[in-house]
């Protein structure tokens, strides 16, 4: 390791789901405090950090109940790669030589039910918004909906990535939906955008994540299982992707963020996909699970039927993939969700995911988020 | 209904009145992207684009029903919870041009297909304040 590597140090959850009476900037806090502890570090250690949220308040507000210690503290907002960005920026500023030792956090509150979007915060006019285009949920049911006649992907699938992310948050404790549930209860539960169900899409939740990052060549002196964070990558969407919100598309299709986000974070780790033994990916409904596993390079387009109906992306399996319930168990606080795939990839190669952990000593994850308006962020692991 | 009864929900969507109405789109002169709606410079290669009418039959490309009353806002419909009806959105590809996302007219998945022809319809989306009725576009299975 050399000094412009950068190894994540400390690791801290707030957990998800719904969190009654507590600000979103508490659960932030909390988080922090966690990872400050997770590094044996103080708060007057931190040098800087970058933190978002999308919908709970200004991250660098935090410091009146964490300490006024005047570190360089920046904000970040990047929609569904607000985590990402803070991790990316993070990153790049130890990289930089700047600093040493910082934060990413990321944490957010979100009401119940759909997301409400504005079009025009999106570029759009108010009539995509009027007439009821301007669902997310849509998106995801019109891209899989292509991309199983396309491919071949069964409602089976589906329902079966739903049914892991489920029953793998069962045994996550910061999980927020924690009961198993059978494919039969997923495939027959309320249908909410052809094809996909109630139970394959995942709610907008509360949680907050912080990672504590350091300089490689001085992550021994504050732990002995440091995990290296060997990319971190964001992109935004080409010409002729298809991308949430978009009241045309070409005709020509282009190849979405994930992919270049993907192919950016293993190249400059120097790892291939072929070498990933766990990953976290975007899961906002089971086919985007399904769709960004070949996105990002983990598969064929259209492997995955026969890959997820043969377990290989259980935790016992060749490839397992959200191993803590993903955004299906956990719900998705914007600022927090990105983060918190990369603390599942971390307690996973330090081999601390106790009843979840995956066998074999893993030593390379991989995290992928993605969302609006087209944008994925991406990191590669190893210890 | 006379036509100032009637008035499109967003000026510059669509020709409006027409006898055949049509989507106001943009095309670059350049490369040939064509956008819906129209818009200033080209996403593919940053030229000018010019304002281009687009074709009214195409293919469903891809589709979904909407199983839930959108929130409000932004969603502007006249529907209550009891009232409302799942309605069909998909994508449809405009003769090799672009494709355009929409409401279809359709709403039973069994009656919905990939690669289907359809054609567009302007449809009553909503009355205004002044009893005036407010239309949007829409695609319908062709021979429906």
């Amino acid at each position: 390791m050399n000094s412009s590597d950068v190894a994540i140090i400390g690791i801290g959850i707030h957990p998800f789901g719904r969190s009654e009476g507590v600000t979103g900037l508490e659960q932030g806090a909390v988080a922090v405090r966690k990872a400050l502890r997770d590094a044996s570090l103080a708060w007057g250690d931190i040098e800087f950090a970058f933190g978002g949220s999308a919908a709970a308040g200004a991250a660098d507000t935090m410091v009146s109940q964490l300490g006024l210690t005047g570190l360089q503290f920046i904000n970040v907002s990047n929609g569904c790669a607000t985590g990402g960005s803070a991790l990316i920026s993070t990153y790049n500023t130890i990289k930089a030589g700047a600093f040493d030792l910082g934060m990413a956090i990321g944490f957010d509150k979100h009401p119940r039910g759909a997301f409400a979007p504005d079009p025009a915060s999106s570029g759009l006019g108010k009539w995509y918004g009027d007439t009821g285009l301007m669902l997310t949920t849509q998106f995801f049911g019109m891209k899989i909906q292509r991309y199983m006649h396309d491919f071949g992907i069964s409602r089976s699938t589906l329902a079966k990535v739903a049914a892991k992310a489920f029953r793998n948050g069962s045994r996550n404790e910061n999980a927020w939906r924690r009961k198993p549930m059978t494919e039969e209860e997923i495939l027959s539960a309320t249908m909410v955008s052809d094809p996909l169900t109630q139970y394959m899409f995942c709610s907008p939740a509360e949680g907050a994540v912080a990672l504590v990052l350091c300089r490689a060549d001085k992550a021994h002196e504050h732990t002995e299982r440091p995990v290296f964070l060997r990319a971190a990558t964001v992109r935004s969407r080409r010409y002729g992707s298809f991308e949430v919100f978009s009241p045309w598309l070409a005709v020509e299709r282009g190849s979405s963020p994930s992919v270049d986000a993907a192919k950016a974070a293993f190249d400059a780790a120097g790892i291939g996909p072929d070498e990933i033994q766990v990953a976290q990916i975007q899961d906002t409904e089971s086919g985007a699970e399904v769709m960004h596993m070949a996105e990002c390079g983990l598969c064929a387009d259209g492997d995955q039927e026969a890959l997820i109906q043969q377990g290989a992306t259980e935790i016992g399996g060749r490839l397992p993939i959200n191993t803590d319930g993903g955004c299906l168990a956990n719900g998705e606080p914007i600022g927090a969700s990105g983060l918190r795939q990369v603390y599942e990839n971390v307690l996973q190669l330090r081999g601390g995911a106790g009843e979840r952990q995956v066998p074999g000593e893993p030593r390379v994850g991989f995290t992928h988020v993605y969302g609006a308006p087209g944008i994925s962020a991406c990191t590669v692991l190893t210890r | 209904m006379s036509e100032e009864q009637q008035v499109p929900i967003e000026p510059g969507l669509f020709t409006w009145p027409s006898p055949r109405p049509q989507l106001i789109g943009a095309k670059c002169p350049a490369c040939g992207a064509v956008t819906f709606p129209r818009q200033g410079s080209c996403p593919n290669c940053t030229g000018e684009m010019a304002e281009h009418l687009l074709p009214t039959t195409g293919r469903l490309w891809t589709w979904t029903i909407q199983g839930f009353l959108p929130p409000k806002p932004p969603y502007a419909g006249p529907e209550t919870p009891e009232t409302f009806v799942p309605y069909g959105v998909g994508y449809i590809e405009l003769e090799g041009e672009v494709k355009v996302e929409a409401r279809l007219t359709e709403n039973d998945p069994a009656k919905l297909e990939i690669g289907m022809p359809v054609e567009m319809v302007i449809v009553a989306f909503r009355t205004d304040a002044d009893g005036r009725e407010v239309l949007t576009f829409a695609f319908e299975p062709k021979g429906a």
